[in-house]
């Protein structure tokens, strides 16, 4: 008898809802055979077994919230010859998939951690399929400070944290469950509970003034909506609340600024028509956000401060040396962020392709959480739709991201007459705290002048 | 014209004063009503302090009949009854007149008499100085409990006992059945076959107190084999009937003889909450299925002015999480943001060897698959116990698998009450295994068996040889 544990996920993710069993008991699985889908903070993923045989017993069931390293399934892995017996029986068991199912073990939820692969502004590379989508501003985890009672536990177990501990989180308002303790043992000490605190303010510190509903502290009471017609409750999935969790810290962490520039892009909508056909038939769709990714990517080696990350905690800049670029795909589920690795390196033509084929993924829902970080500056396209400029959420830790909204024919003054050209609006946001006005523009005027003359990207970039 | 304070507490046990007292500190009027005299409740009165000082004279006697092995031989010990009961009522009358005074000193008004409530924020005292109208904003339940009496072992007989009446101390019976094997009917047991009774000791279930874990209560039980006449486990008492020599009782269960004759039956099969308090309906307070006060964490009850503590207001029954609530109910009223959520309440049972444990038994750990390892040390190998002449005791950790967090303690042994308060600071400070084996504890003494269990966990204990599984 085998077992088959929920796998690694990813980086930083723990944990994931199972949102369908791929599996019956009794079925004779393979390896690499998907058997579980999760969804996690950051992506929906299918988990292929890594055991092989006839599934004696399902341990999980739709709905379960499941750690790394929990038992999903255990199967009998003596061949195929014993594969046939059971497969009889298949039927009867089969009605009863959650024979043995664990403990729901409730709510493992980590608090407004922000994570750097999680979505951004709403934005896509199949502009038909394009929508924004509107920021929540409460958190379904906000604890009840309001009514001090009976702290919400996480699961069964008390935090370690002493007496004292406890008591001076429930008189600021902390709760203890979503600390996270640096002792031995993770302990929880005052200084713990304090630097919670002082994360949560720092991340409502900036939407004060607007009432400072932000994550983990509770906001103004909601009226009740009821008293002007009927409404629908829903729960946030998960991506929707890593989401709202990642642009409120993203929003109220860094001090935006946008700039916006309108470019010419007659030349480059000519070499898209004229290249398109050969690119499609490589597989790929060159569309002005494939070509503005191999923009961008030259754009940030160029200035390097627009590929970087602050580290407060340090007080240093971290310069990166590789050119990750992420472009936001809008999904049924939501915003998601797959993100084109090193595309300095590659050409127009291979970021069409890999652009394409990570935006199939984004909506079939089988990115993976590593194909959504890392990446070094986002961009944001909303032109399918429409829109002249908009101010996009730079994606931290990165510290610009550019929005693209729809170009449109316009009368432009060229030596001494109105001509027609295809101008299409761009809005650079950026971290103030790395990068200043100046050097922001100068970027945005480069990008725009690699567009507008294309040919000085293959001479330089 | 009714007398006005800010808060009433009803029930003057340690739950009840403790209150009283806090509040007063915390500088609100208060009035403290009871029907005794003098605050202390069961516990003082009827309950954890007589049984001690009882249990403390048997300690004695056990020991001096020890001596022998010793090479000291005493005669028979000559008991007076009226001495000792006198002596066990002089430290009732001194701790209760104690916490009256202390009372007093903090200005704390001590009404006498019987509480009625006549509405959420009002009550109707009548007692020995006549009838007093209380107003109040706020009111603290601490009613505590009584012992659960079963109908059919019901017996209008002055052979029939109680806790209560157990520890008025009537005689010393030729022969006396207990019924119930839990802390109450094994303490009381053994004061009264150390003082020559030929107790029997009659539980339902298949082992003694039930809730603690086997391997700590067979410390106990080994000895307890020794002092009673029998233990008869899995077996109930279904008839009692007077007869002019004794109480016939009739068994049903793992007992060859199922019907026998004592002088004297104990009933100790539990406790009750006091949860039917007169004019309680004028109020919303909820009682649960059980008899409890329903409270939330601060131990607010349903109706949002009055609050519940104590035995009244839940299990475990014991006098020092009453008092902890106490506090809590208290710091709710002030307007903390107090909530009552312990993660160790010791408990202990004062038998000889004792037995005390906190946090979570192995029992628990097991039944609710948590992983846990078990870090056990064996009083043979501690050297204050061999000094003594006690090594059967055991000290055990329950420790978190993955980070060796104390989770629960277990002690069975000499002085095991005294010990486990490390034990409850340690699971309250979320110390770990590695933590009780750095702390150094003082030799030799009995405290020593907590930090060598720690190095057992860690297969490196300097007196036991127990090398870690790899």
């Amino acid at each position: 008898m085998t077992e088959f544990k929920v796998p690694e996920l990813g980086e930083n993710v723990a944990t994931g809802d199972v949102t369908k069993v791929l599996v019956n008991v009794g079925d004779t699985i393979k390896q690499e055979q998907p058997v579980l889908e999760l969804e996690t903070d950051k992506a929906t993923i299918e988990v292929p077994s890594s055991v092989a045989g006839v599934v004696k017993e399902i341990r999980v069931k739709r709905g379960d919230k499941v750690k790394v390293g929990a038992v999903i399934l255990t199967v009998d892995s003596n061949g195929g010859g014993a594969a046939a017996p059971q497969a009889a029986a298949a039927p009867e068991q089969a009605k009863a998939p959650e024979q043995k199912p664990t403990e729901p073990k409730a709510a493992e939820q980590k608090p407004a951690e922000p994570t750097s692969a999680a979505p951004t502004q709403a934005a896509q590379t199949a502009p038909t399929q394009t929508k924004v989508v509107s920021m929540p501003m409460r958190s379904t985890e906000a604890p009840p400070a309001a009514t001090p009672a009976a702290p919400a536990r996480t699961d069964g177990r008390a935090a370690p944290a002493s007496p004292a501990v406890r008591r001076l989180a429930r008189e600021i308002g902390v709760d203890i469950n979503a600390v996270e303790g640096t002792g031995p043992g993770g302990r929880i000490s005052q200084e713990d509970v304090k630097e919670h605190a002082r994360r949560i303010l720092s991340s409502v510190g900036a939407a004060g003034a607007s009432g400072g509903a932000v994550l983990a502290r509770p906001g103004r009471q909601l009226p009740d909506f009821q008293k002007w017609g009927a409404v629908e409750r829903q729960p946030w999935t998960n991506i929707r609340r890593a989401t709202a969790e990642h642009l409120s810290y993203a929003w109220t962490t860094i001090p935006h600024v946008t700039q916006c520039d309108k470019a010419d892009v007659t030349a480059l909508e000519e070499l898209r028509q004229r290249h398109k056909e050969r690119v499609a038939k490589a597989g790929g769709q060159l569309t002005i956000t494939a070509m503005l990714v191999k923009i961008l990517a030259t754009a940030v080696t160029k200035f390097p401060q627009f590929n970087a990350s602050i580290d407060m905690d340090r007080g240093e800049i971290v310069y990166k040396k590789y050119v990750n670029i992420g472009v936001a795909a809008d999904t049924d589920r939501g915003l998601l962020v797959p993100v084109i690795r090193n595309a300095d390196q590659k050409n127009i033509n291979q970021i069409a392709i890999e652009v394409k084929q990570l935006a199939e993924r984004a909506r079939e829902r089988k990115l993976t959480p590593d194909e959504m970080s890392g990446g070094s500056i986002s961009i944001s396209n909303l032109g399918g739709i429409g829109g002249t400029y908009f101010t996009p959420i730079v994606n931290w830790p990165e510290v610009a991201i550019l929005g693209v909204s729809r170009g449109t024919t316009e009368p432009v003054w060229q030596d001494g007459s109105f001509v027609p050209r295809e101008m299409l609006p761009l809005s650079l946001s950026y971290d103030h705290r790395v990068i200043d006005g100046a050097d922001a523009m100068r970027f945005l005027r480069w990008v725009v002048e690699a567009i507008e003359q294309p040919f000085l990207l293959s001479l330089i970039g | 014209m009714a007398d006005s304070v800010q808060v009433v507490v009803l029930g003057a046990g340690p739950g009840g004063y403790a209150a009283a007292f806090y509040a007063a500190d915390l500088g609100m009027q208060v009035a403290l009503v009871d029907e005794e005299k003098n605050p202390g409740g069961v516990c003082l009165y009827r309950g954890c302090i007589p049984s001690k000082a009882l249990l403390h004279v048997a300690k004695v006697i056990d020991e001096a009949k020890h001596a022998g092995n010793w090479g000291v031989t005493f005669s028979e010990p000559k008991v007076d009854i009226d001495k000792l009961r006198a002596y066990k009522q002089g430290v009732v009358d001194k701790l209760t007149a104690g916490v009256g005074s202390v009372g007093r000193m903090r200005k704390v008004r001590f009404v006498q008499g019987r509480g009625t409530l006549t509405g959420p924020k009002s009550m109707t005292v009548a007692g020995p100085g006549g009838t007093v109208d209380l107003q109040f904003e706020n009111l603290i339940l601490a009613t505590g409990s009584h012992p659960t009496k079963i109908p059919s072992l019901s017996l209008d007989s002055p052979r029939m006992m109680d806790s209560t009446s157990g520890l008025e101390l009537p005689d010393v019976p030729g022969s006396l059945l207990v019924i119930g094997g839990g802390y109450i009917g094994l303490e009381l047991g053994t004061v009264y076959a150390t003082l020559g009774s030929k107790v029997a000791v009659v539980e339902m279930t298949p082992g003694l107190l039930p809730g603690a874990d086997r391997d700590l209560v067979a410390v106990l039980e080994k000895r307890l084999k020794k002092l009673f006449a029998s233990i008869m486990l899995n077996t109930k008492v279904v008839k009692v009937a007077e007869e002019a020599k004794g109480i016939r009782v009739t068994f049903e269960g793992d007992v060859p003889e199922k019907e026998q004759v004592f002088d004297r039956v104990l009933v100790a099969v539990g406790r009750r909450p006091n949860s039917k308090i007169p004019g309680l309906e004028t109020t919303r307070v909820k009682i649960d299925p059980k008899g409890f006060v329903e409270v939330d964490g601060q131990r607010r009850t349903a109706e949002p002015s009055i609050f519940a503590i104590g035995d009244v207001a839940g299990e475990p029954m014991l006098a020092h999480k009453a008092s902890h609530e106490a506090r809590v109910a208290v710091e709710a009223i002030a307007g903390h943001k107090a909530v009552f959520e312990p993660q160790a309440i010791p408990a202990v049972v004062f038998t000889d060897p004792e037995i005390a444990w906190c946090g979570l038994t192995e029992a628990q750990a097991q039944a609710e698959q948590i992983e846990i390892e078990v870090a056990k040390f064996p009083w043979g190998a501690l050297s204050r116990a061999i000094t003594v002449d006690r090594p059967e005791g055991l000290t055990k950790l329950v420790l978190e698998k993955s980070t060796g967090r104390v989770l629960g303690v277990g002690i069975a042994g000499s002085g095991a009450g005294e010990l486990i308060a490390e034990g409850a600071l340690a699971i309250e400070m979320g110390a770990t295994a590695e933590d009780m084996k750095l702390v150094i504890h003082p030799h030799p003494t009995l405290s020593e068996s907590v930090m060598e269990a720690a190095e057992v966990f860690f297969g490196q204990s300097t007196h036991v040889y127990k090398p870690k599984r790899k």
